[in-house]
């Protein structure tokens, strides 16, 4: 318990550093300059709301507005920083059923034409299906679900109908992944040359090369942008890309590219760099295929979940800095996770780890399993290491209990298909979120019938209370109860959290005015507010 | 000669029919296909969808009728779109061609350039110093792999030059072009100069044992003449076989160096459309290498007529 007030302090150390970065947006702006990441792969496309990857949501968030968005200067993402982007203000119904935007007039897209209240119905249509055009992938359309209709008023009011209740709808539409999009422009052509209402202008995309983009000069925020504009060079090889960075070949490295083992070399190399190193909102899990036996037993899945010894692979991957949690991140990166205290009160998270496996083995012994009689299992996961390693530990541990399991590495962009298939019996998994928000994690990954629900774990009691807490305001009441929702999940093996992703973003001590966000990496990349001190 | 070559050209465009078949089957007899790749960034996979998804890029017909399909594009320039980034194939992999062929080309000229003399030197030299110093480096040459070199001369250049050689922008003149590639053909030539030294040493110490080399020592030849003249002309058969077929397997050493020295030439583009199952890409793509190897092959062959006089190509 005490390492881990110890670390939560270090990490509170770290984001302060982050702050102190942020603060310097104080000193004097310079305008100009073309500021250059590297980015790990080509974006699999341009339109944020057809994909769940930072690969298309970092470079490309600048294309766009939100109607609202997280203050990008304020670290952790709240309902309490959530300000005014193309909508100018709004309100919610005595009801709480309808949220209503007035609109910010004289905004133009970046082929001149106007931004109205229809791109806004247009944009949220498409992504419940309503439209005629469709979107070719849509994961995040679990997270409208209580999303009734769009309505507009005149060209610069817009209403959200909701089914119930949803305070946390407008935390939904602060993350960078609703951005508005212009109804006048095909999904395909958004995909291809996406076109917004924001501070850069899409340029152009080469395949493994480079993504441009350039200021847009009619930004309807005066001042902003600051940079003439922002490119990406691709650059699949880690090593490469990092050796160029610290020979300072770039300005920044790509968002969250720098594991903690690999920071260590950057900071020798180049100690001159500044870093946020903190966590990301990216956990590592263990999914089971509930369809199959034996793992249709909730008394199987329990003892798989005693058995993990969480603090074994933060300590062997995380180098002691990765972070114990549940489905959310604890304080102070994150604003809805567990506290240390509460989570060594949910089964398998206790620092008994041979009396949680003493009680792992009983389960498993009162199944007919024992040491002449071991499961014989399959772990898949992708074959990429930041999968792969901690998969081999799980390995390890699950033969405390009974249970041989051999590794099962899949190609990584067959990874999906697979779990979507229900083609595997277990597996570990990484699972990052857009918006730190129990709305966001629990519909998108615990719900019955939500796409992203690996394990299909569906109970209507639980759904119960995502809606109970989903309707209430934020505040202590809902906190408490999306601990309990937490502890359940975790301890139903629903999808075990073994831990919270920490990763490292660094940059030249001449770039300015950049906030890492702390509890969603999908946020924060809108680029206006950074410019060059050269 | 006209006859051998119209056999030769119609041996080639079956060898190419072939290969185009071998092509097409193989890449759609490997699991996972463009839809669930493409929904692999979505994080989910939903079968409506991606049917939907297939017949818009008409997979959803029969084999066959696929290949027919791509095969009368050839026949007319088009070349499809590519799937990942839904632009013409052909932008998406012309511009890229003249790199990796630039790349390509001074790798090949830096593995003979070094290769073949220091392979004479090696053998004319048999047994001293110089011979095991030459034999020792071409038999790192051969052992290191390239990626692993390639690496290690990107972090010496960072730790000492302060300055890393990579592809981020177009070179814009020539100078800067050759300051790109230099060290990346350097780092995939070197295996290929180290074989090509070792197959030169071995051939020449055969040679270097005729009579009709002893005959000119006997009559006052210089040094370099018999070496260079009259020993490597008959030596360098051999040689020319393996620098034909190196030429045509460049391309597996490009792909990793290209990957390191971040080369937007089409071998990396290829091996991360195989990733993708970008199949018009693909296809296109290593039909174009099949095609450049089979054509190598035949100017090899072409070659030994110049090269050694005995040799005809009977009509």
């Amino acid at each position: 318990m005490r390492r881990d007030f110890t670390k939560i302090g270090a990490l509170a150390a770290v984001m302060a550093l982050g702050l102190g970065f942020g603060a310097s947006v104080a000193e004097a702006q310079k305008s100009g300059g073309v500021l250059q990441f590297y980015h790990r792969g080509t974006p699999p496309s341009g339109s944020i709301h057809e994909e769940a990857t930072n690969s298309t949501s970092s470079p490309y968030m600048g294309v766009f507005n939100n109607l609202v968005m997280y203050d990008h200067a304020k670290p952790t993402n709240s309902v309490d920083t959530i300000i005014p982007d193309l909508a100018t203000e709004w309100a919610w119904s005595g009801d709480g059923t309808k949220l209503t935007f007035k609109l910010r007039e004289g905004v133009k897209f970046h082929d001149g034409k106007p931004f109205t209240a229809k791109d806004v119905v247009c944009t949220w249509n498409l992504v419940l299906g309503k439209a005629k055009a469709r979107l070719r992938k849509n994961p995040r359309k679990s997270w409208y679900t209580n999303l009734e209709s769009i309505e507009q008023k005149g060209d610069h009011e817009v209403t959200f109908n909701l089914k119930r209740k949803q305070p946390a709808f407008l935390s939904l539409l602060a993350g960078g992944y609703s951005p508005v999009y212009p109804c006048h422009v095909p999904p395909k052509k958004m995909r291809t040359h996406p076109i917004g209402t924001g501070p850069f202008k899409f340029v152009s995309l080469k395949q493994n090369e480079k993504v441009v983009f350039t200021k847009n000069e009619n930004y309807w925020k005066e001042g902003r942008p600051y940079l003439d504009g922002h490119e990406w060079t691709i650059i699949k090889s880690r090593s490469t890309r990092v050796l160029a960075f610290v020979a300072g070949k770039f300005d920044m490295t790509y968002n969250s590219d720098v594991s903690v083992p690999l920071l260590k070399d950057v900071k020798e190399q180049a100690p001159h760099v500044q870093c946020y190193k903190g966590p990301n909102n990216v956990s590592t899990n263990l999914i089971v295929n509930q369809d199959t036996a034996p793992f249709d037993n909730a008394d199987v899945r329990k003892a798989m979940v005693l058995s993990i010894d969480r603090d074994a692979f933060i300590k062997i991957l995380g180098h002691g800095e990765t972070i114990k949690s549940g489905a959310l991140l604890p304080p102070p990166a994150g604003v809805w996770g567990m506290t240390p205290d509460a989570l060594a009160k949910v089964a398998g998270y206790s620092t008994d780890v041979e009396g949680n496996r003493a009680k792992a083995r009983k389960i498993m012994e009162g199944l007919g399993y024992n040491n002449d009689n071991r499961l014989k299992v399959k772990v898949a996961t992708r074959n990429i290491a930041v999968y792969r390693d901690p998969a081999v530990i799980l390995i390890d541990h699950l033969k405390e209990i009974y249970i041989d399991a051999e590794l099962e590495t899949v190609e990584t962009s067959n990874w999906h298909a697979k779990v979507a298939r229900k083609d595997y019996q277990v597996g570990l998994n990484l699972t990052g979120i857009g918006v730190d928000d129990p709305d966001a994690m629990f519909y998108e990954n615990y719900a019955c019938g939500s796409q992203r629900n690996y394990t299909g774990y569906c109970k209507p009691e639980m759904m119960e209370l995502f809606e109970k807490q989903s309707m209430m305001e934020s505040g202590p009441e809902r906190k408490a109860l999306v601990w309990e929702i937490d502890k359940r999940l975790q301890e139903d093996a629903a999808r075990p959290i073994i831990f919270n992703n920490v990763t490292a973003t660094c940059w030249q001590p001449y770039v300015k005015g950049f906030v890492m966000m702390t509890n969603s990496i999908y946020n924060g990349w809108r680029l206006e507010d950074v410019w060059l001190d050269k | 000669m006209s006859t051998y070559l119209i056999r030769r050209f119609l041996l080639m465009l079956l060898t190419l029919i072939g290969m185009s078949i071998v092509i097409f089957v193989l890449l759609r007899l490997v699991p996972g296909n463009i839809a669930d790749i493409m929904f692999d960034s979505a994080g989910f996979v939903d079968p409506e969808e991606k049917a939907l998804l297939e017949k818009e890029l008409g997979l959803d017909l029969p084999i066959p009728v696929q290949y027919w399909h791509w095969i009368k594009g050839l026949m007319v320039g088009d070349l499809g779109f590519s799937y990942v980034s839904e632009m013409p194939a052909i932008d998406e992999i012309a511009p890229r061609i003249p790199i990796t062929a630039k790349l390509a080309g001074l790798a090949l000229f830096f593995s003979i350039l070094f290769g073949l003399p220091l392979g004479v030197i090696s053998a004319v030299r048999q047994n001293t110093p110089l011979d095991y110093i030459l034999r020792v480096v071409s038999l790192s040459g051969l052992s290191l792999p390239s990626f692993w070199l390639a690496l290690l001369i990107l972090m010496a250049c960072v730790a000492y030059l302060g300055e890393i050689p990579i592809y981020t922008d177009t070179p814009e003149t020539l100078w800067d072009e050759l300051a790109l590639y230099l060290l990346p053909s350097a780092a995939v030539g070197f295996r290929a100069s180290a074989l090509i030294m070792r197959l030169t040493r071995s051939s020449m110490l055969e040679v270097l044992r005729q009579d009709y080399i002893r005959t000119a020592k006997a009559k006052g030849a210089s040094d370099n003449s018999i070496n260079y003249v009259h020993a490597l002309k008959n030596a360098v058969l051999p040689v020319t076989t393996i620098i034909g077929i190196e030429a045509a397997f460049l391309i597996g050493g490009l792909i990793i160096t290209e990957t390191v020295f971040n080369i937007p030439g089409v071998a990396h583009f290829l091996v991360e459309a195989i990733l993708m199952r970008d199949y018009p890409i693909v296809q296109n793509l290593v039909m174009f290498i099949a095609v450049i190897v089979v054509v190598i092959n035949f100017l090899t062959d072409l070659s030994y007529a110049v090269l050694d006089p005995r040799i005809k190509y009977a009509d």
